[in-house]
């Protein structure tokens, strides 16, 4: 204790967590950890493995891109994750861990003395032996079933009904029972099977709650911050940089090449060029002059640029994009999950029943103790344990076949809704293209201007340098020497190579005047390069897209970008499309299909599509996306293929037989039961036995799905 | 029939202990980062100070 230091715990730590997806072995823990250890300012750091991220106690005075320049260093890309997403984030799972511990348990040492009472117990012995269930099972069966009372207890007060309700009234009232029978000396009781039903109930609820949280943490780790800040000049001349919802109209922001803008404002020292497909989905780079008005989360692909702000916050355009999406999103919380649609018909049945047969009883002259057990044991017997468990175990097995598949999909809910689409809305920019330009073609390269031209463009941050550096290295080009590098910004890079100038830039504007994606490598003593840029359609697009058709989903186009931008990929997919789409018009698109009964499939990167792939049925986002088209999506497919979203349609209908599949089997398993249990037949051995039987049968045929994704 | 009043308890308490040592394991992350624990061995300690 008294080695730690007194002053380190007077200082207030700060405590942040950023995304480290470069993370693969043993080594690169090593080295994050001890890297940012001997970092000054950093407190303390540790590397999570399993999620790609580390998590930094820091002083105050390092700020987020002072930690993520400092993992730079180390060698890996990093990106902080937003603190919203970090909190909270499996909480839920925890708890119903516990109550799954907590059940299993109980279950556990229930089952070991109600095996001693089955094996011929009696008397004094089989008293002590159910009074020592009811201790146990009593707390358990309080402290497990508070989820599914807690659900019940809100659909009833709601006038609803779900799942949880018969759940509910069937544990309760079958322990409370059990509970009367021990009082009494009786012969029967069912704690082990009430608590068992809980349990199984519970792991499939932890199915459920595991996926979510793997998805999410997917999802995070992938997660690029458009812009969190700027770095803001101040009145003195120096810089600092402050998160976007600390940001203030009137402040200047300094935005180099390559990054986003994190706030709405004018241009003040200019001209540059800015890439405006996240908002609009136009493809083509526009040019902005001093005092024009430009938007936060396009990026800024030419020289520095200076901005005074005028809206900042919850007043930039992408808020108001943020509000249509919550409102877009509405509508799809009136989903209603398979497995609640099936307990609609099935809670009044099952309740019926047992009430049906508790009259039975009583008017054919037995006591009323003997009507109350057979209809506790219909009610344990009809339990929902398939609804409960064969759904989530089914779903999760998808998921993770899914995800070897390259598509993380968000939650259970959106698996069954991506097996009903019938119709595919997909965005161009970003979608149906990968987004960010590539050359057309290096064949006018000879091996030495293929050097030079690496030696020059891997030193910038300039989108079209970027994509040169990695056509050129997945090529095997080596750099050449070359010295002295500088970069003008909106003009291009030069650099020394043997004695001599060479520069690679915007080309001359007799070459191409309207063309910004172009470069030009001047080499002396040869005649000066023009390299071609543009953004190619997605490996396997065309497959995708005929599959689409073939599964009987009717595939389009609804674009922002320009009729003339969008015409060659229509073209070449052979799709119609709609051009000069705002992000509202793509709403109302979804919202008229809808209309005439369509269940839609909307597939989108940008944040103009946010609200679109919010509203959709069901909607998949490339990882490539924007943090909030990510967010809004219900699937993330990783790689550059388009192949995965027919994947994902595929396992999801698969995945949906298999859980009509679970029904049908449940449904079989109680037209055997019934009778048994309505004849008074139902012992708790039965019971129990019946219980564990249909849930491993259900759990084995979800395992089919693990083979799908082949 | 009397070691069962020895035996049952014990039963109990143990079945108690795991349950409370996976309460205790839960709080205390362990089981945050399921991976990385097995990677963890594998780092030389050496100069981690």
């Amino acid at each position: 204790m008294t080695a730690h230091p007194v002053t380190e715990a007077a200082i207030p730590a700060l405590h942040s967590v950023l995304a480290v997806p470069g993370i693969r072995c043993a080594a690169c823990i090593a080295k994050v950890e001890r890297g940012l250890a001997g970092f000054p300012g950093v407190i303390a750091a540790r590397v999570n493995f399993s999620s790609r991220q580390v998590a930094i106690d820091h002083l105050p005075e390092l700020d987020l891109p002072a930690l993520k320049q400092a993992i730079a260093e180390i060698g890996f890309d990093a990106e902080p994750i937003p603190n919203s997403v970090v909190e909270g984030r499996d909480s839920e799972t925890r708890s119903l861990l516990r109550a799954t511990a907590v059940a299993g348990f109980a279950a556990m040492n229930i089952m070991l003395l109600s095996v001693s009472v089955w094996s011929g117990a009696t008397g004094g012995t089989r008293d002590l032996f159910h009074l020592l269930s009811a201790m146990i099972a009593v707390p358990a069966v309080l402290y497990s079933g508070r989820p599914f009372f807690r659900s019940a207890w809100s659909a009833l007060r709601h006038g609803r009904t779900n799942m949880d309700v018969p759940i509910s009234i069937g544990v309760t009232l079958v322990t409370a029972l059990s509970l009367y029978e021990t009082l009494t000396h009786g012969p029967h009781a069912y704690f082990d099977g009430a608590v068992m039903l809980l349990f199984f109930l519970l792991v499939g609820r932890l199915l459920d709650s595991f996926m979510r949280d793997r998805a999410r943490l997917g999802v995070a780790s992938l997660l690029r911050q458009t812009a969190p800040g700027a770095r803001i000049l101040g009145e003195d001349g120096r810089t600092s940089w402050l998160p976007a919802d600390r940001l203030q109209p009137g402040m200047t922001m300094l935005v180099p090449a390559g990054e986003r803008l994190a706030a709405d404002g004018i241009v003040e020292g200019g001209p540059g060029a800015l890439d405006l497909s996240l908002l609009t989905g136009e493809s083509a780079p526009q040019r902005v002059r001093s005092g024009e008005v430009v938007h936060a989360g396009t990026l800024n692909l030419d020289g520095p640029l200076q901005v005074r702000i005028n809206a900042a916050g919850r007043d930039t355009v992408i808020a108001d994009i943020a509000r249509m999406m919550e409102q877009a999103a509405q509508s799809k919380s009136f989903y209603v999950r398979i497995a609640d649609r099936a307990a609609r018909l099935y809670a009044p049945a099952v309740h019926s029943l047992a009430i049906l047969s508790f009259a039975g009883w009583m008017i054919a002259g037995a006591g009323w103790h003997q009507a109350l057990m057979v209809a506790a044991a219909v009610l344990i017997i009809t339990c929902p344990c398939a609804l409960g468990l064969a759904v989530p175990a089914a779903q999760i097995v998808a998921a993770g076949t899914l995800m070897r598949a390259g598509v993380l999909v968000k939650d259970g809910s959106a698996l069954e809704r991506l097996a009903e689409v019938d119709r595919a809305l997909f965005d161009k920019t970003g979608t149906l293209t990968l987004g960010h330009p590539e050359p057309v073609d290096l064949e006018p390269l000879d091996e030495e201007a293929r050097s030079v031209a690496l030696a020059l463009a891997r030193g910038s941050c300039h989108p079209l340098s970027q994509a040169l550096h990695r056509a050129l290295e997945a090529q095997g080009a080596v750099p050449a020497e070359v010295n002295r590098i500088e970069e003008a910004p909106g003009v291009g890079l030069r650099g020394i190579y043997r004695g001599c100038i060479v520069t690679l830039g915007r080309p001359d504007r007799a070459a191409c005047d309207t063309d910004l994606l172009a470069a030009s490598l001047v080499i002396p003593e040869r005649p000066p390069i023009l390299l071609r840029f543009k953004d190619p359609i997605r490996p396997g697009a065309r497959l995708a897209i005929r599959a689409l058709e073939q599964m009987g989903i009717e595939p389009s186009i609804v674009s922002g970008d320009r009729a003339q931008a969008v015409a060659p990929v229509a073209g070449e997919l052979g799709l119609t499309a709609q051009t000069g789409m705002s992000p509202a018009d793509k709403l109302t698109a979804i919202g008229r299909l809808s209309d005439a009964g369509q269940k839609v499939l909307m597939v989108g990167d940008g944040l103009n599509d946010g609200p679109a792939l919010a509203a959709a049925h069901a909607s998949i986002a490339p990882a490539s996306a924007s943090d909030v088209g990510q967010n809004a999506a219900d699937a993330v497919f990783l790689g550059n293929s388009l192949l995965p979203v027919v994947k994902a349609i595929r396992i999801s209908r698969r995945t949906m037989r298999i859980v009509r599949q679970n029904f049908a089997i449940a449904i079989a398993y109680n037209a055997l039961a019934i009778p048994l249990a309505l004849a008074g037949l139902v012992t708790p051995l039965v019971a129990a036995l019946a219980m564990s039987g249909s849930s491993i049968i259900v759990v084995a045929n979800a395992l089919r799905l693990r083979s799908a994704g082949q | 029939m009397t070691g069962l009043a020895l035996l049952i308890p014990l039963a109990l308490l143990l079945g108690l202990t795991g349950l409370g040592a996976f309460f205790w394991a839960m709080n205390d992350g362990q089981f945050d980062d399921m991976e990385g624990a097995a990677l963890r061995i594998l780092i030389d300690e050496q100069d981690a100070g």
